[in-house]
């Protein structure tokens, strides 16, 4: 057995072992913030006198306040830099509205002289979003569920959670979770404007998405308008007379079928066009409300997962569920 | 055309399905369809990369029954085949391995809510890889940050959401410079497919007009995906990020997700933005001045770094540095070298954090080097990994690293204003890498010397801490996934030198 150095205290190898162990930490006296020891802590615990003092210290300190004033500052100025570099950019870019600009090109020329005859929508942009480029918009819509999904993660808190009930403080929990207790309830005024707004706003919405392959409006914009009316709904009856029609279930439900939907119908549509088959679906005659194939379809399952996800995420920051 | 052509459009949508259907699942069967999923789209993969290297051609692939410019499109070649084989087996091998910890970590009844989220990163994964169409690829782009926020927050314990606020806040910051460079990109070429968008932009480059626009557009692509994918001076958001997220979310973010920002950068270098002009315009200097402090700055950090696996997470910024200095080198041979090591790394710190996962386990879950000594004889099988995840990460011969770092090296001597300062970063970094990850080696493989550490270790062996089949089987897996990128390199680089000529 070998002995010890007598200055192994001091030693080069030790610190490295220390180290190694994890025993010392490098940035002790740095970032990490230490807990002292109790003793130490009494020690130091400000008294009432000493707080002008205490204060003063705190300033003497100035590193830290000229860190935060040096990175408002440089923050500022890099925003403002970016602002100048994209808008002298712009000033580089074609003129808005040119006809000689690089994007009245081939593609947009397609799209308006035989986008009717080949979508057999009348509104140009719907057969773009739902026929041309539906992948994107396919990728859109999952977009919009996966974001309802991740706050469904955030926010859902699981009534049925047995175990959680169990030890006493989830009821506290629950009552501030499920604030709608706190509702006001039966507000006249309210509930009379719903009676006549909400119908009102429910088919208006039922309209745009019907008709979102003949004239201005779609999925994304006729959903969005359903949702509204939900929210004013709820708003103005309460969860109690929703949830009789509208529960997580039901959510779930509308939410699957429409993607599946969506997603089968596409799929469908793709592998026929990739391998050159008919797809034997017919385009109708442009104009009439069951016209330009798959777009209609498309549509409707665009504004029901649109209107699920405004009404779910209302639902989930009010009160954890739905 | 035959049915293989259609598999990378299969896999997409099939990884999409079973995302959608999870919704109604419970965790379990979300669970199985999840890997299923995986491991279907990973079998597709294996058959276009073998169609791609027969037929010796990339292929595109209409979505839907418009052609290139008005519809949709994709397109799948031997790199593309080769990116998505290596991805899917890693997710498959991090999906597995961090199974047991996934299930205890997030709730019960949130659980098919992760594996929605698995399916659709999945989904967009294959989509970045695949895509040939600017804003697909933004779509998709879009899908991966949200499903990364989701796996990173669904832990819900200690700094998991704030980290998952960091990330959100910095990912959209990237896809906000991506998407304005990509409006940009249209205003001056009209065109959002890649292949007519590159036609566009040689034209726009031979005439000498929107020389502005050029330059920003490129710096605000680059800039946009390097901070997705967390290059050096944007990577505050990695440590806490990779360092308190689930480990099999840890695994896949920091072994996939930022490998397919840098992909899809590559892809839009070489297919829209043209090598030359990104080269002519200096853009690849920038990248590789921060590429090369990343290789620096990411290791001095993980020495200093007192958590394992923030110190894993360290060095992944370091290893960013790497791929973007191979493509700040602007050279074939640099690029080639970025994208093994982009292999390299999703394998090597997915090992490394699922081989963490296994000695936290036997260590009473603490995460600190005291706890872990002489972690790697409690668990053996987890020592090995991490120790073999240690060495690729150094270069060591035969692993994965080790052909890498040469590759880097060679492709250096190509370039010659550039080659001094790589090799010596090269070699600078490798030593860092040297220090930390022996550091632990050390820890790993001594005796606690002290009785009451030994008997803390003995408590927290006794628990029911058994390490999981699967997680085993992921270790063993990844090692010789290691082992076979070291090994059998000089095919997997011919591969990616035809697949990146096939890009042109």
């Amino acid at each position: 057995m070998s002995r010890r150095r007598d200055d192994y205290e001091q030693s080069w190898w030790k610190g490295f072992k220390e180290w190694v162990d994890g025993a010392v930490d490098p940035l002790a006296s740095g970032i990490e913030i230490q807990i002292p020891e109790k003793e130490q802590r009494d020690k130091e615990m400000v008294h009432p006198g000493d707080f002008g003092q205490t204060q003063q210290s705190l300033y003497d300190g100035r590193g830290l306040w000229y860190f935060r004033r040096f990175y408002q500052v440089m923050s500022v100025f890099l925003c403002l830099s970016i602002i100048f570099v994209l808008l002298w950019t712009v000033s580089y870019l074609p003129a808005f509205g040119n006809a000689g600009n690089p994007d009245n090109n081939e593609v947009s020329a397609r799209y308006i002289e035989q986008g009717l005859k080949e979508t057999g929508a009348v509104n140009i942009v719907t057969g773009m979003i739902l026929d041309y480029r539906a992948f994107d918009t396919f990728g859109e819509s999952c977009v919009l569920f996966i974001a309802s999904c991740c706050v469904l993660v955030l926010l859902r808190i699981d009534a049925e959670d047995k175990d959680a009930m169990a030890k006493g403080k989830s009821k506290k929990r629950m009552a501030e979770a499920n604030d709608r207790i706190f509702e006001p309830k039966n507000d006249i005024i309210l509930q009379k404007c719903a009676c006549v707004l909400v119908p009102l706003i429910l088919v208006f919405g039922i309209y745009i998405v019907l008709n979102g392959h003949l004239s201005p409006g779609g999925g994304f914009s006729g959903g969005a308008v359903l949702g509204s009316g939900l929210i004013l709904y709820l708003n103005a009856f309460g969860f109690k007379k929703t949830e009789r029609f509208f529960t997580e279930k039901v959510y779930r439900r509308v939410t699957l079928s429409a993607l599946t939907f969506y997603c089968l119908a596409k799929s469908y549509s793709f592998f026929t066009g990739a391998n050159h088959l008919e797809s034997g679906i017919p385009l109708g005659t442009p104009g009439a409300i069951l016209s330009s194939g798959l777009i209609l379809p498309l549509n409707i399952c665009v504004g029901m997962v649109v209107a699920c996800t405004m009404y779910a995420f209302y639902t989930l920051f009010r009160k954890g569920g739905m | 055309m035959s049915l293989v052509q259609n598999f990378p459009f299969f896999s997409i949508i099939i990884a999409m399905f079973s995302g959608i259907l999870s919704s109604v699942l419970d965790g379990k069967k979300a669970r199985n369809l999840s890997v299923a999923a995986i491991l279907l789209t990973t079998v597709m993969s294996v058959f276009v990369l073998g169609f791609c290297l027969d037929t010796g051609q990339s292929y595109t692939y209409m979505m839907g029954h418009f052609p290139a410019p008005w519809g949709n499109e994709i397109r799948a070649g031997v790199l593309e085949g080769l990116t998505a084989v290596l991805f899917g087996l890693v997710m498959f091998f991090s999906v597995t391995g961090g199974m047991s910890h996934t299930s205890v970590d997030v709730e019960e009844s949130k659980q098919n809510l992760f594996y929605i989220m698995i399916d659709l990163m999945l989904s967009s994964l294959l989509a970045l890889i695949y895509t040939n169409d600017l804003f697909t690829a933004y779509v998709f782009v879009e899908i991966n940050t949200i499903a990364g926020c989701g796996l990173i927050m669904i832990r819900q314990v200690g700094r998991s959401l704030s980290s998952a606020i960091r990330y959100m806040i910095m990912s959209q910051l990237g896809s906000g410079l991506f998407l304005i460079g990509l409006s940009l990109l249209y205003d001056v070429t009209g065109h959002l497919l890649m292949s007519p968008a590159g036609e566009a932009v040689k034209a726009i480059e031979a005439a000498g007009s929107y020389e502005v626009p050029m330059l920003v557009i490129m710096a605000v692509i680059s800039v946009g995906l390097a901070i997705k994918s967390g290059l050096y001076p944007f990577h505050y958001w990695i440590p806490d990020t990779y360092g308190y997220a689930t480990p099999a979310a840890s695994a896949i973010l920091s072994g996939l997700v930022s490998k397919g920002y840098i992909f899809l950068l590559i892809k839009i270098f070489y297919r829209v933005l043209g090598r030359e002009n990104v080269i002519a315009s200096q853009m690849v200097n920038v990248l590789f001045v921060f590429g090369l402090a990343g290789m620096m700055m990411g290791s001095f950090h993980a020495i200093l770094e007192k958590d394992t696996r923030r110190m894993i997470a360290y060095s992944s910024v370091a290893q960013i540095g790497y791929i973007y200095m191979g493509i700040g080198l602007g050279t074939q041979a640099g690029m080639v070298a970025a994208v093994f090591h982009m292999f390299t790394h999703s394998a090597t710190k997915a090992l490394l954090f699922i081989s963490a996962v296994g000695l936290y386990e036997v260590s009473g879950n603490k995460k600190d080097y005291k706890s872990l000594r002489g972690a790697g004889y409690r668990n053996p099988l987890a020592g090995i990994g991490f120790a073999v995840g240690s060495l690729s990460m150094v270069g060591f011969p035969m692993l994965a690293g080790f052909i890498s770092k040469l590759l880097f090296a060679t492709s250096a001597l190509q370039s010659p204003h550039k080659m001094l300062p790589t090799v010596i970063a090269l070699a600078i970094s490798t030593i860092l890498n040297a220090v930390y990850f022996l550091r632990l080696m050390i820890t790993l493989y001594s005796i606690p010397e002290s009785k009451e550490e030994q008997v803390d270790v003995d408590r927290a062996s006794e628990r029911p801490a058994k390490s999981s089949r699967k997680l085993e089987l992921a270790v063993v897996s990844f090692i010789l996934l290691n082992l076979v990128l070291g090994l059998y390199s000089q095919p997997i680089v011919a591969a990616i030198g035809s697949g990146l000529m096939m890009f042109d």
